[in-house]
């Protein structure tokens, strides 16, 4: 009733941790048994080691958090060597998030680390600055994100999703043109740039000044991003963004979404992944669905159907 | 191992301005070792606040399945916190971290605690469990002002205890680090638990001698996965390497870390 296909992912249900809010997985294993959940999307890699931005790198908002934790990774090297070594004795594919700050750094991780047995689709984290036009991100520009989608699909060994930004004027473009550069499916959406400031100092609460939205207050805006862009493109989407509970999974579904991962919800809750898997299959029947399957896209299907008879 | 339980509130009281004291029951309470461990609450059952809330444990009694915490209402959170009555029940990550050392001290030996603020509850089972090993213990504890002393008859009845406050409003006049020096306290070992100032201080004049500080670091996860507590190591050559201050501390011996 769960299990759902995907480029490169056979997945006994489509439940997944988002990449940041699992490390990459060792804390969570001692809550449960990894091996219940559809996937992982491991935290990000680099080339290099990285410790990240200074503390504090976190901020609490209405209904969610801010972040600004600078992909603080060990390095592609050790993240093969050390954790995805470790991460085999379960029976769960990984989703590998790739970053970096020029095209060049994407394609040495990406390269190594589609080659780890476990690793069975990479996710690009195109929300990094691009060095070289001088600190925009990748997820900006379309043609520079459809550059780097392009460089990656040649070395690595594993379908390619893209992650898109929300922090665009039009998504839709931005999706088009990473699937016209050949990516196998999307993951979306990556945190909105916000900020909050401290009311004693007037100043920035967390160091960085500026940090990724992330949590329930995003949903809106991630249901929206997903609705629109999986209407204009044929390849999967995995969706994200304040996801809490199944009713929340089944909206993304209905978006259009055809997996979805949990991020911020893990630091509230432990268990929500697990509690989410369990409680899939009654919802589902409640809802009168057979298979997980029959939900997605459902908002906009139905409306095609609508105005099919209508008109 | 770490649980998450609903706990129920068997007691909760105003202790001090702000302040309150908490008492909470459940299965959990069997996990929790050494003093210096935290818990992290939900203050709420829906997304506001969303996040947990780090407080320290401040006394634990395994045979009542009960345990105490300490924690200033000043924010959203710690407000809402503030409003459980008896028989609520508060939703409990925990126990989280590694606490202070007990086997640092032999039975004998002189444990110097010193708490600033909303650093002093996780030093009085701290204090307690080194009496109960058979270590001197003597406590400087450092507050603001007047109404906001709590717990000293309870540190008193422990082992010898100078307060302090800023303004000189109760006790000694000054900071913990003066407190120390007039009274030419001898210690062994010191426990430290407080601001980052003051403990910055205390490593500066004492860190020749065995001194563990508990750290305070903003939290998302509270189990080290989200890297939100890092910090620098004191040792680090390449400067990528780290402690998370949820699950390699918050208790760390002076120069383990930059504080
Ligand atoms: C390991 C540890 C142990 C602690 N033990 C105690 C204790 O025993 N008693 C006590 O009163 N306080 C303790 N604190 C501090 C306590 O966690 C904060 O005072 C509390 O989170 C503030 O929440 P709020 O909702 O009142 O504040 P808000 O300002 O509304 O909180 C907003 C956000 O900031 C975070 N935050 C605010 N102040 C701090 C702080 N000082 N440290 C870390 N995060 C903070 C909150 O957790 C929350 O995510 C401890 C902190 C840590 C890290
Ligand atoms: C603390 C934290 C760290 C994150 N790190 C990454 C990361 O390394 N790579 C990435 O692509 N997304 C990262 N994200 C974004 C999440 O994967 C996810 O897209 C976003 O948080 C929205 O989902 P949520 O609202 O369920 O958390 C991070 C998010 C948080 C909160
Ligand atoms: S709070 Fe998440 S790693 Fe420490």
């Amino acid at each position: 009733m769960l299990d759902i296909n995907l480029p490169g992912l056979s997945l006994k249900n489509p439940i997944m941790p988002a990449s940041g809010c699992f490390g990459f997985g060792r804390e969570y294993s001692k809550f449960y048994d990894l091996s219940q959940l559809g996937s992982i999307m491991i935290k990000a890699s680099t080339q290099e080691p990285r410790f990240g931005n200074p503390t504090p790198r976190v901020a609490e908002t209405e209904a969610g958090m801010l972040n600004a934790i600078g992909l603080q990774n060990p390095g592609v090297h050790k993240v093969i060597s050390e954790e995805l070594a470790w991460l085999e004795q379960y029976d769960v594919p990984i989703i590998a998030n790739v970053a970096g700050s020029q095209i060049e750094d994407y394609v040495y991780v990406a390269e190594k680390i589609s080659q780890a047995n476990n690793v069975h689709a990479l996710e690009l984290n195109i929300s990094c600055p691009n060095v070289k036009t001088g600190g925009i991100a990748f997820g900006t520009i379309p043609e520079v994100a459809a550059q780097l989608t392009k460089a990656v699909k040649e070395v690595s060994a594993v379908p390619v999703y893209v992650k898109l930004s929300p922090n665009v004027a039009n998504i839709v473009e931005m999706a088009k043109a990473i699937e016209d550069a050949g990516a196998d499916g999307l993951t979306m959406i990556n945190t909105l740039i916000g900020m909050r400031l401290g009311l004693k100092t007037g100043k920035p609460v967390i160091a960085n000044k500026t940090g990724g939205l992330s949590g329930p207050a995003i949903k809106p805006v991630a249901i929206r991003m997903i609705y629109e862009v999986s209407q204009a493109v044929s390849i999967p989407i995995i969706g994200m963004g304040g996801v809490q509970n199944v009713d929340d999974v089944i909206e993304f579904l209905y978006a259009g979404a055809s997996a979805v991962a949990v991020g911020t919800a893990n630091f509230v809750n432990p268990f929500v992944c697990p509690e989410i898997i369990e409680q899939l299959p009654a919802r589902l029947n409640e809802l009168g669905f057979e298979h997980v399957t029959e939900c997605i896209g459902r908002s906009w299907k139905a409306d095609a159907k609508t105005a099919h008879y209508s008109s | 191992m770490i649980k998450k339980e609903l706990m129920v509130v068997t007691k909760h009281e105003k202790i001090a301005e702000h302040i309150f004291q908490l008492t909470l029951q459940g299965e959990l309470v069997l996990e929790m070792g050494n003093p210096g461990q935290f818990v992290h609450l939900k203050v709420s059952e829906g997304s506001t606040p969303l996040l947990r809330r780090p407080i320290s444990i401040s006394e634990i009694n395994k045979d009542k399945k009960q345990f105490t915490m300490i924690y200033r209402a000043e924010g959203a959170g710690t407000q809402l916190l503030s409003k459980k009555v008896v028989e609520n029940v508060v939703d409990v990550l925990g126990p989280l971290g590694n606490g202070f050392p007990i086997d640092s001290v032999e039975s004998g030996q002189i444990a110097l605690l010193v708490g600033g603020g909303i650093g002093v509850p996780p030093l009085l089972e701290l204090s307690r469990q080194l009496v109960a090993k058979g270590v001197k213990v003597q406590h400087v504890l450092g507050f603001q002002t007047n109404n906001a002393v709590f717990l000293e008859e309870e540190f008193a009845k422990l082992g010898t205890t100078i307060i302090t406050t800023d303004d000189g409003s109760y006790g000694y006049k000054g900071f913990v680090t003066d407190a120390i020096k007039d009274h030419n306290l001898q210690f062994d070992t010191m426990f430290t638990c407080g601001p980052t100032p003051m403990l910055r201080a205390l490593e500066k004049l004492h860190g020749q001698k065995p001194l563990f500080l508990s750290l305070e670091e903003r939290m998302g996860c509270g189990v080290g996965a989200c890297f939100a507590c890092v910090c620098h190591t004191g040792d680090d050559p390449t400067g990528t390497s780290y402690k998370k201050v949820c699950s390699d501390g918050p208790v760390f011996k002076a120069g383990e870390v930059v504080l």
